[in-house]
Parts: structure tokens; sequence; C-alpha cells
């Protein structure tokens, strides 16, 4: 329903209005905080729970990642690729690890799944590249980010 | 004509050919910069001191991308379209007097292409051609949006150019004479009349014309933004809901010569507004004090002085063009667009009868000499 609106002459008379807009124009256009962040030089602080691309948690050079499948199993997207192998000492391992990032939603389930600790989401985000990429188990056990 | 006038004729055209395509960049970049300070962001500042060369890589950009023709246009239109809008916005400017005159020998020098005694209709027949562009290119591009936008263009225009037209005939009235050069003139002299009253020596001011018709300067200033389709009235574009309108199908230098054709059609708007309204190349109060401080400081010569004249004259015709330009962007990103039906209420219910009452009055100001 169209309401009429009271107005006063003034605005009715728009120039009045008019001007006051082009004051506020003005004052931003001089004395507004810019919010524009300067990418390469500023960056903004993302928190610590900042989920980004994965790395698998190692320990003495060691992957933590015991090949138990809880990953790939919680994984929303079906993204994650694992071949287990056992190692000498009768330990399971995983011998082709493989992100397809591509499809990855970045939703921290396999983090929150897994029972070792391995694999992590780090909080780097500059993760464009320029062809279609899946992160294998080298990649993937470099250790970025602290957590 | 003899060979000296082809010469001054022919360095006062390239004089103005260089200023107009440097105005397109640098306007292009005083919009983005502007624009985006008055929302708080930064804009571009990455190409050059403060981004100045960002228009540069714009314009290199533009003349290497792909220029493909659509398959469903109309081909022959749809590529003489830019050029029809393009090439009158060129050829107004050159009525407008940037500078008074100058005399060499016995000759004198204007500072204006071309003197023409119907130089405001020249401006006007010209500009109007512009259109013409809008509504090939919406026609030929074959394309519902692009039919719309022109279709808007050309009735926005035929709604404003009207009170355009009869707002400036209060100043054509006043100051007697359509040629620009004439009326920046006659605004050198001092205003003695405030209506009916007398004005003492010392509150005289100049007789400008936005002093003299006041309601005529703001008729025509409205509709400048709709006849160089501008916000609030860039209906024929509305980004939102005809996407691009006219230029739509429009892609690299073809698009950039829409783009040219809009930044001159402004600078043609500010060249007329400052010579119809506020005198044109006549000195700001003080000015004139200025300069002749020089001139007696330095101790020039007759000649020189002129030339220094000519100077402060050229300076102060841009600032007050700088002025208006900046203005155009200024509105454009305060004020929101006008719904259409808003649009043809303002130009036919508002400023038709405004700008009819505005001429009797001046004439009836002028029958008892007042003005
Ligand atoms: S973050 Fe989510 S989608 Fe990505 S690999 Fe882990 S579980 Fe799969
Ligand atoms: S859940 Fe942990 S331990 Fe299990 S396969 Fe995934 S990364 Fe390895």
């Amino acid at each position: 329903m169209l309401v009429k609106k009271k107005k006063g002459i003034f605005q009715e008379f728009y120039l009045v209005e008019i001007l006051k807009g082009l004051y506020i124009t003005f004052k931003n256009l001089f004395f507004a905080r810019k919010v524009t962040l300067q990418y390469p030089e500023e960056r903004r602080n993302y928190s610590e729970r900042f989920r980004g691309v994965h790395y698998i948690k190692a320990t003495n050079g060691v992957e933590n990642c015991t090949a138990c499948m809880l990953c790939p199993t919680v994984c929303p997207a079906e993204c994650i690729h694992i071949e287990a192998g056992e190692r000498a000492d009768k330990e399971k391992y995983p011998i082709r690890f493989e992100i397809d990032v591509l499809r990855c939603c970045f939703c921290g389930m396999c983090e929150e799944a897994c029972p070792k600790d391995a694999i992590k989401l780090s909080s780097i985000y500059e993760m464009s590249t320029t062809y279609r990429e899946v992160y294998d188990k080298s990649f993937l056990l470099e250790q970025r980010g602290n957590k | 004509m003899d060979t000296f006038d082809w010469i001054v004729t022919g360095a006062k055209a390239a004089f103005l050919v260089v200023i107009l395509l440097h105005v397109v960049p640098i306007m292009a970049w005083v919009e983005r910069r502007g624009s985006a300070l008055i929302q708080n962001r930064l804009g571009p500042n990455r190409v050059g001191p403060l981004g100045i060369f960002q228009s540069l890589a714009d314009a290199v950009k533009f003349i290497f991308k792909e220029d493909p023709v659509p398959g469903h246009v109309e081909p022959f239109y749809y590529v003489l379209a830019p050029l029809v809008s393009l090439v009158p916005a060129f050829m107004t400017f050159g009525v407008i007097p940037f500078a008074s005159s100058i005399q060499l020998g016995d000759r004198m020098i204007h500072f204006q292409v071309a003197d023409l005694n119907v130089g405001l209709l020249y401006v006007f027949s010209i500009a109007s051609l512009g259109v013409y562009g809008i509504i090939m290119a919406g026609w030929a591009s074959n394309n519902k949006y692009s039919m719309l936008g022109s279709l808007r263009s050309s009735s926005q225009m035929i709604s404003y150019e009207i009170s355009m037209g009869l707002s400036v005939i209060g100043i054509v009235m006043v100051f007697s004479s359509v040629k620009l050069g004439d009326i920046a003139t006659q605004q050198g002299e001092l205003l003695t009349h405030f209506g009916p009253l007398l004005l003492p020596e010392a509150l005289q001011f100049p007789r400008w014309g936005v002093f003299v018709q006041p309601v005529g300067f703001l008729i025509f200033l409205v509709s400048v933004f709709a006849e160089t389709n501008r916000l609030p009235f860039d209906l024929p574009e509305g980004e939102s809901e005809i996407i691009a309108g006219y230029h739509l199908e429009y892609g690299s230098m073809k698009f950039a010569m829409f783009m040219m054709a809009e930044y001159l059609n402004m600078f043609t708007a500010s060249g007329l507004l400052a010579t119809l309204y506020l005198g044109g190349w006549q000195l700001f109060p003080g000015m004139g004090y200025v300069l002749h401080e020089v001139q007696a400081y330095f101790q020039m010569s007759a000649l020189a002085g002129d030339w220094t004249r000519i100077v402060f004259e050229v300076v102060s015709f841009g600032i007050k063009v700088g002025f208006f330009m900046w203005f155009f962007v200024w509105v454009r990103w305060t004020l929101p667009r006008f719904r259409y039906d808003q649009l043809m209420d303002l130009g036919w219910k508002v400023m038709l009868p405004l700008s009819l009452a505005n001429i009797l009055i001046t004439s009836v100001f002028i029958f008892f000499g007042w003005v």
C-alpha cells in the first residue's frame, strides 16, 4: 500500500535536502576514517580458529597419522583419499594422503575427527593457484602454522 | 581567411583537442578516487603517485581487449553508434571561449576556436545529436535492456532539453546575444541593480549570470545532469534495473568511446555553465588585483602583460569548469537515482513551468530596466 508521508515544505523542495546530502558526502570525503585494508602490506588478523590450508602434524619428522580412515569417513565433501600401508614395526601409516582441495569446503570436520591430532587446518588463506591442485602427502607434511 | 588566421585557428583547435583528450582520463581517475573517498574507501592508488596513471592502465586494457561483435546485432549501426555519440561530444566545446582576446599587431585573437554568431544554438543542436548515438546503440544491439535504455534516454532528452533551452532564454534576453563571447564579456560589468533597488557603489558585484538569473541557473544545472545522463538522472544506464542500458553489448574500445563521450559532454556542460552563469573567463574578484601587482612587479611590457592576463583568465576559467566537473562527481555519489515517473514529473511539472515563469519575470525586469 502506498502510504503518503507528511512532508514539510523543505522536504518537498528537494534542494535543501540535496545540500544537506552534499555536506555529508563532503565530510566523508575528507574527514571519515577510510576502511580499506591495503592488502599485501596490511593484513587482517583472523581468529586462531581460522580454517585455512591443511597440514599433517609430524612428531620427530614422522607424521602422526595412522591411516585410521576417520577423516575420509567424516569428510562431507569426500575429498580425502588415503592409501594405508604398514611400516616395518607394524605401525599403520598412509602411503598416499591426498586432499582434493577444490572440493574441500574447509569445514574442519577432519581436524575434529582425528584421534591422533594429525590433520590440521592452518591459518593460511592465500591458496589461489593457476592449476587445479590436489594436495599430496609431501605437501601436507610441510608444517605450517603451529596449532 | 589568410594563412595567419588558419595557423591561429589550427593552434587553438589543437590546444582544445589536447585538453579534451586529457580531460577524460583525469576525470575517470577523479571519479574513481572521489567516489571511493566519499564511500570511505581509498580507490585505485597503486599505479603512479596517488594512482594517477590508473586511467592509462585502463586505456591500455581497453585497447588490447578482444573486440567482438556479437552475432545478434545489426553490425553497421552497432559499429557506427559509438562514433555518432563521440564526435558531437568533441565538436561542441569549440564555441566556448576560454579566455578573452589579445591584440597582436593589428589583429585581434579571440581565445575561442569559432566565435559563431549562433554560438549557443550551435551548442544545443550539436549536443542533442549525441542522443542519436545512444538510440542507435540501443536499437542495433538487438537487446531488450539496451532498447529500454535508449528509449529512456531519448524521452529524457526531449523532456529536459525544453526546460534547458527555455532557461537559457533568460540569459539571452539579459545579455541580448547568443554569442558566447559576448555573453562572457558582458558579465565583466558590474551589477548596479538588485531588482528595483539601486545598489550602492560598495555592494556592486560582477554581473555574473548566476546573480542575474538564479532560477535559470538552477533549472539549467538540473537539466544538464539529465542531458549528460549523469546520476541522479542516469536512467539510460541504470545498472541495477537495465544492467548497463544502451552500452550493454559493447566491449573494449567501443565501450570506452561511450565513456569518453559521457565525460566530454560533462566537460562541455561545465564549460557552458561556467560561461553562461559564472562569468566564463572573467577573473575572480581579487584576481584582477593580483594580476596588476604581478604586471607591475615584473615591469612587463604591454604584450607580456596581456599574455599574463590571458593565463590568469584561462586559470580562472579552468577553476570554474573544474568546480562544475567535481560537482558532477560529487552529486553522483550523493544522490540516488530518480524513479522514471519522478523524472518525468520533475521535468514537465516543475522545470517547464518554472522556466516559463522565469522568462516572464525576466522580461518584466528587462521592461523596467532592472537588470
Ligand atoms: S575440511 Fe572438511 S571438507 Fe575439507 S578435508 Fe576436512 S573434512 Fe573434508
Ligand atoms: S583421522 Fe587422523 S589419523 Fe586418521 S587417517 Fe585422518 S589424519 Fe590420519
